[in-house]
């Protein structure tokens, strides 16, 4: 029995020889962003090897809005990424319900379309999205162009289906034979039930949407409606920048992510696990 | 019954027809514009100066070359370091599971642009803080940004960090889907934990981690953020350039629609062909 419990502490002790190194890893760049976005220009290009934070935030934060209007790309991806998320939780889940608990002409075709989406490149879309977004509605620059397009999601339907499929029909029928209509049943029923599917949905739409680069980039070059990762991607590269701006600016946009992950870490989890185990 | 038809396709309708215009025509547009010179007025149909010109253009073979060298390399070291990762936060010994989850998983919600501007700091050759420690442990500084075999290296590191976590988290998830019984008459047998993992676990999780190939096989075929911002634009000089940095360059750089056409349809042919493979591969053993 001893030499039981000692061979449980040696294997508990190697595990965390292993894992607590490997955590310290995978933290470092984060930790590195912030140590960068504490520091004056003077201290990043500096040979010196500095670990921890300093005390010039605020500054750089000065230095960014000096370059890019940052604070309002930042309000700007707020408004779109959760204007966007509302929306698409709202359109994915009436498509999943359509999907889930009705039979209808055509419905196994719908299901085998947006499954063959998934694999498919995003660049084989992006092209005439573009072509059409900014030449042929002549959309460029709007909320609209920024939010719409990206709305047809395949894993949120997919997600938001399986999430109604496994309801009790019992409960849709007893309220049919009352008499209550089938968007009532959708709205006072189905969707509350629904509730920790649509929150989990909701996270992974969010960040996409917050962090989304490449559409923005192609759709929005004017600074009114620039988001966040546009407007900090533009600065990198450039050849006269403030890089501790820059590093305020990646603080920025990422501790708001953060803040939710922590808060809401068992729905992140679930939206990403569902879409892998069936 | 006629009713409940109609209701079904109200709550499909407003999908349906984002899924129309955004992306089924899409598809059949860039389709049809792969084989048309776009950079006349108005388009006409000229495959050779799309295919025909993809098929001889030496940065097309670079960016396909770059790509698969990444491909290649990354997916298998970040799949096996996602299956450790997997393996060791599900150990009942672990303490802090909370602290090691959120370790792993951070990288995944950073966006793109701040973290390959983090990365770009970092290794940068002369006061970036990988150097400084590679010469503080006697090792020389490595030009991460003018030698491609380092730039390469960079990117892949890079891409590892982030989605490494990503994959670890479904992997998990499958191994937690394992039921406990099915180790029980191993056990009794005496039979090692090694020796268990590689019998009972791994074929059992492997659907899972081929999902997880699939997955990232395809997510690293169109990298394209990584080498545009953290190793500029693909440099040095296209070392780093990948099938979706040249997408970008000639089609939304150069305007040149259909050739950027006929680059996106060779990759989707590629992702299919992958992802058959992969189906084929995990199929095989059942």
């Amino acid at each position: 029995m001893k030499s039981q419990s000692r061979s449980t502490l040696i294997r508990s002790l190697s595990l965390h020889a292993v894992l607590i190194p490997l955590a310290l890893i995978w933290l470092f760049p984060l930790w590195m962003m912030i140590v960068f976005a504490t520091m004056p220009d003077s201290g990043i290009f500096n040979p010196q090897i500095v670990l921890l934070p300093s005390t010039h935030f605020i500054e750089n934060v000065a230095n960014l809005q000096a370059d890019t209007d940052f604070i309002h790309a930042l309000m700007i991806s707020f408004g779109v990424a959760l204007t966007y998320t509302i929306l698409s939780v709202l359109l994915t889940s009436m498509a999943g319900w359509a999907l889930a608990r009705y039979n209808f002409v055509g419905k196994s075709l719908v299901v085998a379309v947006i499954l063959g989406t998934i694999t498919l490149p995003y660049f084989v879309v992006v092209i005439p999205q573009f072509i059409m977004v900014a030449r042929e509605f002549k959309l460029a620059n709007t909320w609209i162009a920024l939010i719409v397009p990206p709305l047809f999601n395949s894993l949120g339907v997919l997600f938001m289906r399986q999430a109604f499929s496994m309801m009790p029909a019992d409960l849709f029928d007893a309220a049919r034979v009352e008499g209550v209509s089938e968007w009532q049943i959708f709205l006072r029923i189905a969707l509350p039930l629904a509730r920790p599917t649509m929150a989990a949905l909701a996270i992974i739409l969010f960040l996409a949407s917050w962090n989304n680069y490449l559409w923005p980039l192609l759709i929005s070059s004017k600074p009114s409606v620039m988001t966040a990762p546009v407007a900090l991607g533009s600065l990198v590269g450039l050849a006269k920048v403030s890089w501790g701006g820059i590093m305020a600016g990646a603080v920025l946009l990422t501790a708001p992510i953060i803040v939710i992950f922590i808060l809401l870490q068992r729905h992140f989890i679930a939206g990403i696990s569902a879409g892998a185990v069936k | 019954m006629h009713l409940r038809y109609r209701a079904a396709y109200g709550f499909l309708a407003p999908y349906l027809l984002i899924f129309a215009v955004f992306w089924i025509w899409p598809i059949i547009s860039s389709f049809i514009m792969s084989f048309q010179n776009t950079r006349v007025n108005p388009w006409v149909f000229n495959p050779g100066a799309t295919w025909g010109r993809l098929f001889i253009d030496p940065a097309f073979y670079n960016a396909l070359k770059n790509t698969m060298i990444i491909l290649v390399i990354q997916v298998p070291v970040m799949i096996t370091l996602a299956t450790i990762m997997a393996v060791l936060l599900n150990s009942p010994l672990l303490k802090a599971k909370g602290l090691f989850r959120f370790a792993f998983f951070a990288p995944v919600v950073v966006g793109e642009v701040a973290y390959a501007a983090v990365f770009r700091l970092m290794f940068n050759l002369d006061f970036g803080i990988i150097n400084k420690l590679l010469l503080s442990i006697g090792i020389p500084a490595v030009s991460w940004f003018s030698e491609t075999p380092a730039a390469m290296s960079l990117l892949i590191i890079a891409v590892t960090w982030r989605w490494a976590g990503y994959n670890a988290i479904i992997i998990l998830s499958g191994l937690q889907s394992i039921p406990e019984d099915v180790y029980e008459a191993a056990t009794l047998d005496r039979v090692s934990k090694v020796k268990q993992f590689i019998h009972i676990t791994l074929p059992l999780l492997k659907p899972i981690i081929v999902f997880c190939v699939v997955l990232s096989i395809i997510g690293s075929m169109q990298l394209f953020i990584e080498p545009m911002l953290i190793t500029n634009r693909g440099g040095p000089g296209g070392g780093t350039e990948t099938l979706g940095l040249f997408l970008y360059r000639q089609g939304f750089a150069s305007s040149n629609f259909g050739y950027a056409s006929s680059i996106a349809y060779t990759m989707a042919v590629l992702a299919i062909l992958i992802s058959l493979l992969n189906m084929w591969i995990g199929r095989e053993a059942k």
